[in-house]
């Protein structure tokens, strides 16, 4: 199965989970008062539901491997994935949950210092001498832009220094 | 029209909205230059700044300079390195780069300029002119019309946006209405599609969408393939004689006259936008043009060069038509300035005109301005901006993830909003993949709200979906968002079964 027939096939499970809720849960709890009404919370959801999954259906029958997605000059192309730097990618998303999970405990400051330099040993940059100054000037920077100027409270430093 | 004119005059030229649309145009032009990223990351990146400015009218005028900027950003490195940032600006690479290459750089960032200022001011020209008359035709809709305009709105997005694969951009369309309806619904305060999860609550943010459905797959691309942040050879910093001949400048006026108004035209469709302006103009340009010249195309030729350039800018001003008078917006820019908006409370449509004027004749007269300001003041500068582009991917992109994740972080002051920005950033790279459209997609998250509100008070009002076939006007507009969406792939359809046998060509 092509790629577009995966992802559409996985939209046609979506539509179902979401119109059984709008069909079903939804509908079962609805207060009684409510039934004879002509415009529910689960009105538009029940329509959307049955186009999503027609829509979900016409790619998976109209875009077989002779008309799937060639790509073009500039494109990735998905098939030779394992030409590109997958390892890196994979490693930055990694290091951006990372951020976002550490982001409260540790303080604005030390998490965006530690990504930034983190992000540009994960491309393969080495000169620390280059990369640690630029990162902690950055990241001060932009906390006294944000908080400073924009006005927006962004905890510095980590949960043990307040 | 006059007095609305002088109040945009007065509100555009406060010191405050001047130095938005300078600082916005510098800024667009600097990240734009960046290969990968276009105007919509750039916007979405700068989208909390300008909420938080406060003022509606500043705000848009920042995002509006910053649009602007972007676009000549994107043309900049199309010229010079032939990367261009955005789909709009690949035409001005055909002849663009073939100019740099023979050593007319600045002449050919000249005339970009010059035919994006012309095409900036006659599109402004005629929005000036379009807007009022349609904001005044669209007072007389009701919520069944308004219901019925945004359907057609959404089809034909899925229509233009799909390059052929109608089908794939009225999914997106689809998942993206679907994804408004988490949260809280329309009329009832109920919760909906949350999943028990609390920060769903209010659904999901547009800003994070918006990110990550465009800034982070642009740079997940730029780690997977480094071949795309390909930087200059050196020769960026020699850019010298910007002038322009006269006799060159004659040759180009007819293609900038035509482009302007066709680009416009082009513009103010939903769905069409920058991209089709810019290609179609490069391809009308190139049949009206007689032998020796029409040869030159490709190959440097300035005719080549002014189409896409003035025709892109013209149908980015044109794009402004629908956003202003009827709250739609045409292309996926739009749609992040539509919320935007709608962040500070403003709400664009017919109405905006007689309650908020001087947001409306803001905007208009301070899209002339950064016009200006980027012929003026962003011209002489571009050799010393040219030098962005040296800066070294391993320093670039860990700095392009940074702004992404805190543009959706300090709007919201959650965490959890980075991790669904992750999620759905990752999902959107596997979507872009396989070539689905993702602007529908927002398109559609953003209306989606809209068109449910209005769906409810039409169906309340008439106790039922009959309104559709009541209302004449309401049963034509659904009748034409379905032609949208029947005609392109019957004629697919039918194209694909009269190839069937005969080789495709490379």
């Amino acid at each position: 199965m092509t790629l577009d027939r995966s992802i559409a096939f996985i939209f046609l499970v979506l539509c179902i989970v979401y119109s059984y809720t709008a069909f079903v849960s939804m509908e079962a709890s609805l207060l009684p008062f409510e039934r004879n009404m002509s415009f529910l919370p689960n009105t538009m959801p029940k329509w959307l539901g049955i186009l999503g999954a027609i829509s979900a259906l016409v790619v998976i029958f109209t875009t077989g491997p002779e008309n799937a997605h060639q790509p073009g000059e500039g494109d990735i192309d998905f098939r030779r994935l394992g030409d590109y730097k997958i390892g890196q990618a994979l490693m930055l998303i990694g290091a951006m949950i990372a951020y976002a999970l550490l982001l409260r405990s540790f303080g604005f400051i030390a998490s965006t210092a530690l990504f930034l330099i983190g992000g540009s040993v994960i491309l393969g940059e080495r000169k620390w001498q280059v990369m640690i100054p630029v990162s902690l000037f950055a990241t001060f920077f932009i906390w006294y832009l944000v908080q400073e100027v924009l006005g927006i409270f962004l905890r510095p430093w980590p949960f043990f220094l307040g | 029209m006059l007095e609305g004119l002088m109040l945009g005059l007065s509100t555009a030229f406060s010191l405050q909205n001047l130095l938005m649309v300078i600082g916005g145009c510098l800024i667009g032009t600097f990240i734009g230059m960046l290969p990968g990223l276009g105007p919509m990351s750039i916007i979405a990146i700068m989208i909390p700044v300008a909420i938080t400015l406060g003022d509606p009218s500043a705000a848009i005028i920042l995002l509006a300079g910053v649009y602007y900027g972007a676009i000549f950003g994107g043309s900049t490195s199309s010229i010079l390195i032939n990367a261009p940032g955005v789909a709009s600006t690949v035409a001005t690479s055909f002849d663009g780069y073939p100019m740099a290459r023979a050593g007319k750089a600045g002449k050919a960032l000249s005339i970009a300029a010059i035919s994006s200022f012309t095409g900036g001011t006659v599109g402004a020209i005629l929005l000036l002119m379009f807007a009022p008359a349609m904001a005044n035709v669209a007072l007389l809709f009701h919520s069944a019309e308004y219901f019925a305009l945004m359907v057609v709105g959404l089809s034909a997005i899925a229509a233009f946006a799909g390059s052929g694969q109608v089908s794939k951009a009225l999914m997106m369309t689809i998942l993206g209405l679907m994804m408004a309806t988490v949260g809280e619904s329309a009329l009832f305060s109920a919760a909906r599609f949350t999943g028990g999860i609390m920060d769903l609550q209010s659904g999901f943010s547009f800003i994070t969408l918006a990110m990550a459905l465009f800034a982070l797959p642009e740079a997940i691309y730029l780690v997977l393939d480094p071949n795309r942040s390909k930087s200059g050879d050196g020769d960026s910093g020699e850019i010298k004689d910007l002038g322009i001949t006269k006799s060159e400048a004659k040759s180009i006026a007819p293609v900038l006259a035509r482009q302007s108004v066709q680009g416009f035209l082009i513009g103010v469709m939903p769905g069409a936008g920058a991209t089709i302006a810019s290609f179609l103009g490069y391809a009308v340009e190139r049949n009206i043009a007689k032998g020796e010249e029409q040869a030159e195309f490709g190959k440097g030729s300035i005719k080549g060069l002014a189409a896409p350039e003035c025709a892109n800018n013209a149908a980015c001003t044109g794009s402004f038509v629908p956003l202003l008078t009827l709250g739609i917006p045409g292309s996926g820019t739009t749609a992040i300035l539509l919320g935007a908006l709608i962040a500070l409370n403003v709400t664009p449509g017919p109405r905006l005109m007689i309650d908020n004027p001087s947001i409306f004749w803001s905007v208009i007269v301070s899209m002339y301005i950064g016009n200006l300001v980027l012929l003026v003041l962003n011209l002489p500068l571009i050799p010393y901006i040219a030098k962005l582009l040296a800066i070294p991917r391993n320093y670039l992109i860990p700095f392009i993830l940074f702004f992404t994740l805190m543009g959706s972080y300090i709007g919201q002051n959650n965490a959890t909003e980075l991790l669904i920005l992750v999620g759905m950033g990752v999902c959107a790279t596997v979507l872009r993949f396989a070539n689905f459209p993702l602007p529908p997609l927002l398109i559609g998250f953003i209306l989606g709200r809209m068109l449910e509100d209005n769906f409810a008070r039409a169906t309340n009002l008439t106790d039922g979906v009959g309104f559709m076939v009541e209302r004449p006007m309401t049963l034509v507009l659904l009748i034409v968002a379905a032609a949208l969406i029947i005609i392109p792939s019957a004629r697919a359809k039918l194209a694909m079964r009269k190839s069937k046998g005969t080789s495709i060509p490379d």
